[in-house]
């Protein structure tokens, strides 16, 4: 009785008039988005990391650095779906954009200022005696901070920034706010044609669970390797 | 080789330097001796910048080095090799690497040069067997003994060691030492920051006693050590002989 009633709602959800498909159309969007905004969070986030660190240090950018400080407050200092729908809504008002890429841009950014300062903490955390032993070697600043100092850094802060991207993954899920087809409103789409809230809404808690822990994973074994050159 | 003039140095309000002015000579091995918070290490730092000086000036092969463009600086430092109390070794690389860095990064060697200049130290410096490791997988005497394999890469002109055994267990410290005796019999022009008054004793062709900022003694060895006339010189000796 009860298992032919779930059958029926199983079938309701996912296989009448294909419902799958809005799951997976919507994981699509959803990566494609994390993806996308990952990578430009972390292009950016390293860059402003740069300046920042640049500045604690040598005392040089302070022009830059002081842009830098006001983009981080601006973007810490406000919720990710206001961004999201300042972007869409207002710096995008006069101009067709698509709704995915204005959603890539929003957290993208939103991620760099996150990025940012997790990778100046751990610029921060190299030894003063690393960039020493640079400039004494006769390495310019700039080289000494990417062939010595940044993989260092890059290290220390792997775990945050894995983390980062995982939480850059679940706060996607508010792209629905610009009327993007993500995982989350898929499930949502399902809800309200069907009036059944349970399974699909816990199916897409599934899928988000599934990928996290798969990026867990991962992130667990590229650790070990970075560590393998600390093994005694 | 390297002249320092009316150097002084202030951290905030601690002044450090008090006005010294040297001479370092080609071929000369410069032992400087003394107390804690003489300002030992901080005329090392100066020699090669590390430390601006508040005033005075450091000239290096004949340029006044003091107010250098970074670029000159840093080419300046290629030929001042130094090596430090704690090796900051780079642990992101091999040993190899430690070494090759920064030869092939400033252009002066080609891969295959570098790798052939890495293996000619690191037999000299007994290591060669440890070429691919980490320098995590080194002792501290080893550690230290590929720091100056990595500065004797750049093919320097002058060497500064600041407090190069200070970091190490005793029984390690022989093995850098020796390592530092064979280069001083090379020839190679040396300024070392130590404590270990054996080796002052033994290799110096020059002692240099720094006590608050200022150089109050120096001489060569045997007279420094035999006949010392400064009495805060002859308090210092008395504790540590």
């Amino acid at each position: 009785m009860a298992l032919s009633q779930f059958a029926d709602k199983f079938y309701k959800t996912f296989i009448q008039d294909d419902r799958w498909k809005y799951l997976t159309n919507g994981l699509k969007n959803t990566l494609k988005i994390t993806v996308f905004a990952v990578l430009l969070g972390m292009v950016l986030g390293f860059l402003i990391a740069i300046v920042r660190a640049t500045h604690d240090k040598t005392g040089k950018l302070s022009i830059l650095n002081f842009f830098a400080k006001v983009y981080l407050t601006v973007i810490r200092g406000t919720p990710v779906v206001v961004q999201l729908l300042i972007i869409y809504f207002v710096i995008f008002a006069s101009v067709q954009v698509d709704k995915i890429f204005a959603a890539v841009l929003a957290f993208g950014l939103n991620s760099a200022a996150y990025v940012a300062e997790i990778v100046r903490s751990g610029i921060m955390a190299v030894d003063n005696g690393q960039f020493e032993a640079g400039s004494a070697l006769g390495l310019n600043y700039s080289k000494t901070m990417i062939h010595i100092v940044l993989p260092q850094a890059f290290k220390n802060v792997l775990p945050s920034l894995a983390n980062e991207f995982i939480v850059l993954l679940k706060e996607t899920s508010v792209a629905g706010y610009i009327a993007v087809q993500d995982l989350t409103k898929g499930g949502d789409t399902i809800r309200s044609n069907t009036y059944e809230p349970f399974l699909p809404l816990i199916a897409v808690a599934v899928i988000y669970l599934v990928i996290v822990m798969i990026l867990t994973h991962f992130v667990t074994r590229l650790e070990r390797r970075l560590a393998a050159n600390d093994k005694r | 080789m390297i002249s320092v003039e009316k150097l002084y140095k202030s951290f905030g309000e601690l002044e450090i330097l008090k006005g010294i002015t040297e001479t370092i000579d080609k071929g000369e091995k410069v032992v400087i001796i003394g107390p804690s918070g003489s300002g030992k290490s901080t005329f090392l730092r100066c020699l090669n910048l590390l430390e601006k000086p508040t005033s005075g000036k450091i000239i290096f092969n004949d340029v006044d080095i003091t107010h250098a463009k970074e670029k000159e600086l840093n080419h300046m430092r290629q030929k001042m090799g130094m090596v430090f109390q704690h090796f900051n070794l780079f642990p992101n690389l091999t040993i190899r690497g430690n070494i090759t860095l920064a030869p092939v990064k400033l252009g002066l060697m080609n891969k295959d040069e570098a790798n052939a200049k890495a293996e000619e130290l690191l037999r000299m410096v007994g290591l060669l067997d440890k070429a691919e490791n980490y320098p995590s997988q080194l002792s501290g005497g080893q550690k230290q003994r590929i720091a100056i394999a990595r500065s004797l890469a750049m093919n320097p002109d002058v060497m500064l060691f600041d407090e190069p055994t200070s970091a190490l267990d005793p029984e390690m410290v022989g093995e850098v030492l020796s390592i530092m005796k064979e280069l001083a019999e090379e020839g190679m022009t040396m300024v070392v920051v130590t404590h270990e008054m054996g080796f002052a004793r033994e290799v110096a062709s020059r002692v240099m006693f720094m006590a608050d900022g200022n150089v109050l003694e120096q001489g060569a060895p045997a007279e420094f050590f035999g006949n010392p006339q400064n009495p805060r010189l002859k308090d210092f000796l008395s504790k540590v002989l």
